[in-house]
């Protein structure tokens, strides 16, 4: 089986996020493979030690983004691509990464392609249906688990907690969501192997894509932190008052009911 | 892995040479591999060990079995272990950093490393071929788990001085061993042990002892103040036949295996120690951000500032001693051939060069553990006193640190003797550089210092050589062979060439870096080392004085001290100001950063 599998480098879950000049402030930050698509990694290695095959983890950003390829490597992908668009893009949307992704599976020949769900950043989601759409393949988003049987993908998926069950054919996109697997930490040995592995660097050109091709079609207007918490507020006197207190507040300030 | 540099300094060169940055290897030189492989042991430690925790304090050891396996899986017991033996052969400074990033499983980290450590490496050194090729494979897996049984209830640091026996049987095919070895870590689940024993009652030996073989037992596990999550019994040998060929290593010659696997349990503990205080200081300071007092967090209040700032300081310049020991067991293994690599005693005798060095990191990165996490308690106030704290348990978990693998006294001891014994050796010029010292002083002037980065700390770098050269020297000429039962004066000794190698690392990494990406990018790593410098340089006088004192009288302590004078002369920085710039940071970051 080709296995193709779309990674994202983020955040660290753990980071704080700084804004200055209306972006988020990188410098000193640490990043990590996108927890989503951790699992659409080891689902694809679990899925290629069954049937065979090759996974080849695909990533568009810059030369920093080699760090989670080899992670991932290490973790047991076989090959690594980065389309590293660090010279010729400056401002980018889920289109522009569509844009490339479509372009780059134009000669490919896939059976399976998995990503995340969301990206715990921007959390758009639309990067594997829009994908999907374009190479013209059934996808299915939200999945819990995987069996490949011949040509037939077996699906469950999360939908709001409930689980739906399906069957679609191959070539198919997937999108992965928590539950799926438990994600491998990579092993040393796998690590000292990650080295050797083949990583394949691309620029758009290589692609024959233009800058004006993958222009962004949305504008970021304002970039901005959530309100800060502010402190609580403890009521006090009658039971009864306390509870009109209440109401009122949630209706004339808060405004939720 | 790493870029090894060409230069390969002598165990205790750092007295008498002047390096430079490039000739020091620094957490800065850590490749990808390195960052991924502690990731790799953090995340395993952090998901796997860490929720299952207080099931091991409660001696549930199966689960320790169970991790330590999971750990083999993932390469986490095989760094230290050749290839060819089944293990991943790798560099000293990935298995460092995977004793490093363990040390934040507390009792865990200590069944880690005594497996991978004192257990594991004897064979790895010593071992003949059988040996290694029946018990490597399965050690590096976790298949088989080992323990290290040196001590006994009457000798502890008087190693030799051991009562259990072996006796060749009349058969001639195993030797029959008799007595008690105490305070064996992994001794509930080990399956392999490590044992000392005088054969005949004289001929100090190591044996490779199954638990399996008859006479072997172990008895029950002990009530300790920490470290709870790791198992520590009695190993009980009565009869205990071994068969003739697990003598490890010759016969009779079992104290040169102990002492230098004890040179390796002690780096080890000193990288834990570095380790377990980065974790220590983050959860002091998320703690003070958001514990409120008076309304404000008490990260606010300076005192708490300075006690961060203070940890972070020391933390900064043991972690560049430890790693540049570890660069120096690299740099010299890096000059071994392959065939070398593979006779372990080749890399156990690279490794003994650095007795000094791994002596030093032992007991100032243990006294930094104990002194970070008391202040991490103090930090949390009542609630460092509550069992649901982590501090609690990290306060009990470090006492022991000081205590074992030679307590802290015994291996200050080992650096003034060892430094004396090279020396007379030949083999470090002390005494030309004493001499050429006390002509230096006469016609000493005041030196210059200018405001270039790190020219100051170079400076007083410089004269603390000169201050320990000075002290040592004259308590050297005025004890002589007697200078041995002057043991505060050794001990002043110890201290002022710690402080000098922890100095000269701090400084020469923060310059590396400096060299490498600039002033700007280095903020914090200039901080610790001005503040470090420092008050190590103050340090270094008090213990030069009285050495100074308790030496000599007269007129001759009156011409020393004025030397001591001339040799301390500066203009001091203002620790607090720097402190408060190094706290911001570590308030900001919420934990140990560079």
């Amino acid at each position: 089986m080709n296995i193709y599998v779309l990674m994202k480098r983020t955040f660290d879950t753990e980071e704080k996020i700084v804004i200055s000049n209306g972006r988020i402030e990188e410098e000193g930050a640490e990043f990590i493979i996108n927890p989503y698509d951790e699992y659409a990694i080891e689902e694809a290695i679990q899925l290629r030690d069954e049937h065979g095959g090759e996974v080849t983890v695909v990533t568009i950003g810059s030369e920093d983004a080699e760090k989670q390829l080899r992670t991932a490597l290490a973790m047991g992908a076989d090959k690594a691509v980065l389309i590293n668009t660090e010279d010729d893009v400056e401002e980018s949307d889920q289109f522009t990464t569509v844009k490339i992704l479509e372009a780059f599976f134009d000669d490919k020949e896939y059976d399976l392609i998995l990503a995340g769900n969301v990206a715990i950043d921007q959390a758009s989601g639309q990067i594997g249906p829009r994908l999907a759409e374009k190479l013209n393949i059934p996808y299915v988003t939200t999945i819990t688990n995987l069996k490949i049987d011949g040509d037939t993908a077996h699906i469950e998926r999360d939908v709001e907690g409930d689980v739906e069950k399906l069957d679609a054919s191959l070539p198919l996109l997937v999108t992965c969501q928590q539950g799926l697997n438990e994600p491998r930490y990579p092993s040393l040995p796998g690590i000292m192997k990650a080295k050797k592995k083949p990583l394949e660097e691309l620029e758009l050109d290589d692609l024959d894509l233009d800058e004006d091709d993958v222009e962004p079609k949305t504008k970021t207007i304002e970039v901005f932190l959530p309100p800060a918490k502010e402190a609580g507020k403890v009521l006090e006197g009658e039971i009864d008052d306390q509870v009109k207190e209440l109401v009122s507040l949630l209706r004339n300030e808060s405004k939720v009911i | 892995m790493s870029e090894t540099k060409d230069k390969v300094f002598k165990g205790g060169a750092f007295l008498v040479e002047d390096l430079t940055a490039e000739d020091i290897i620094t957490p800065e030189d850590f490749t990808d591999e390195h960052l991924m492989i502690a990731k790799t042991t953090e995340d395993y430690v952090e998901g796997e060990v860490v929720p299952k925790l207080e099931q091991l304090e409660n001696h549930e050891f199966d689960i320790s079995v169970e991790l330590l396996k999971q750990a083999g899986e993932l390469g986490l017991l095989g760094a230290d272990v050749p290839e060819e033996y089944g293990g991943l052969g790798l560099d000293k400074i990935s298995s460092s950093l995977i004793t490093e990033k363990m040390s934040r499983a507390g009792g865990f980290s200590i069944s880690h490393g005594a497996h991978v450590g004192i257990g594991s490496l004897p064979i790895v050194f010593f071992g003949n071929e059988e040996q290694k090729k029946k018990y490597l494979p399965k050690l590096a897996t976790g298949e088989l788990l080992a323990a290290y049984a040196l001590t006994e209830p009457g000798s502890g640091s008087d190693a030799l001085g051991a009562k259990t026996t072996a006796k060749l049987n009349e058969a001639g095919t195993h030797y029959i061993l008799n007595g008690e070895k105490q305070w064996i870590t992994n001794s509930a689940f080990a399956d392999v042990f490590v044992v000392y024993a005088k054969i005949d009652g004289e001929q100090f030996t190591a044996f490779i002892v199954e638990r399996e073989y008859p006479g072997v037992s172990t008895g029950p596990e002990e009530k300790k103040m920490g470290i709870k999550s790791s198992s520590t019994r009695t190993l009980i040998l009565e009869d205990a036949e071994v068969p003739v060929e697990n003598v490890l290593g010759e016969i009779g010659r079992g104290h040169v295996i102990a002492f230098n696997i004890l040179n390796v349990g002690r780096y080890k503990l000193a990288i834990g120690g570095v380790g377990g205080s980065k974790r220590a200081l983050e959860v002091a300071v998320k703690y003070a951000n958001q514990r409120k007092q008076f309304k404000t967090p008490i990260s606010g209040f300076a005192l708490t500032q300075e006690k961060l700032a203070k940890m972070a300081t020391d933390i900064y310049a043991n972690e560049s001693a430890v790693y540049r020991t570890v660069g120096l067991f690299e740099q010299r293994l890096g000059g071994l051939s392959q065939e070398e690599l593979n006779n372990g005693s080749e890399v156990a005798n690279g490794i003994a060069e650095y007795a000094i060095e791994c002596s030093m990191n032992k007991y100032t990165a243990t006294e930094l553990l104990d002194y970070v996490v008391d202040e991490a308690v103090q930090i949390h106030g009542g609630y460092g006193f509550m069992q649901e704290y982590e501090v609690e348990r990290a306060y009990r978990d470090s006492r022991i640190n000081r205590i074992f693998e030679g307590t802290n006294e015994i291996n200050r001891l080992i650096v003034p003797g060892t430094l004396i014994k090279k020396a007379m050796k030949g083999e470090l010029p002390l005494f030309q550089k004493a001499m050429a010292l006390q002509e230096e002083l006469m016609m000493m002037m005041p030196e210059q210092v200018g405001d270039e980065t790190l020219e100051q700390e170079k400076y007083l770098l410089k004269n603390a050589k000169k201050i320990g050269l000075l002290a040592a020297g004259l308590a050297a000429q005025k004890f002589g062979q007697k200078l041995e039962k002057e043991q505060e004066i050794l001990v002043n000794i110890a201290d002022m060439a710690a402080e000098i190698y922890n100095m000269e690392s701090a400084i020469l990494r923060t310059e590396k870096a400096i060299n490498k990406t600039g002033e700007e990018k280095n903020k914090q790593k200039l901080l610790y080392t001005q503040v470090y410098v420092q008050e190590a340089f103050n340090r270094i006088e008090a213990d030069a004085k009285e050495t100074l004192i308790a030496s000599e009288t007269g007129d001759t302590l009156r011409m020393m001290l004025g030397a001591l004078r001339k040799l301390t002369r500066h203009d001091p920085i203002n620790v607090i100001a720097k402190k408060r710039e190094i706290a911001a940071t570590i308030i900001e970051e919420e934990k140990y950063v560079v």
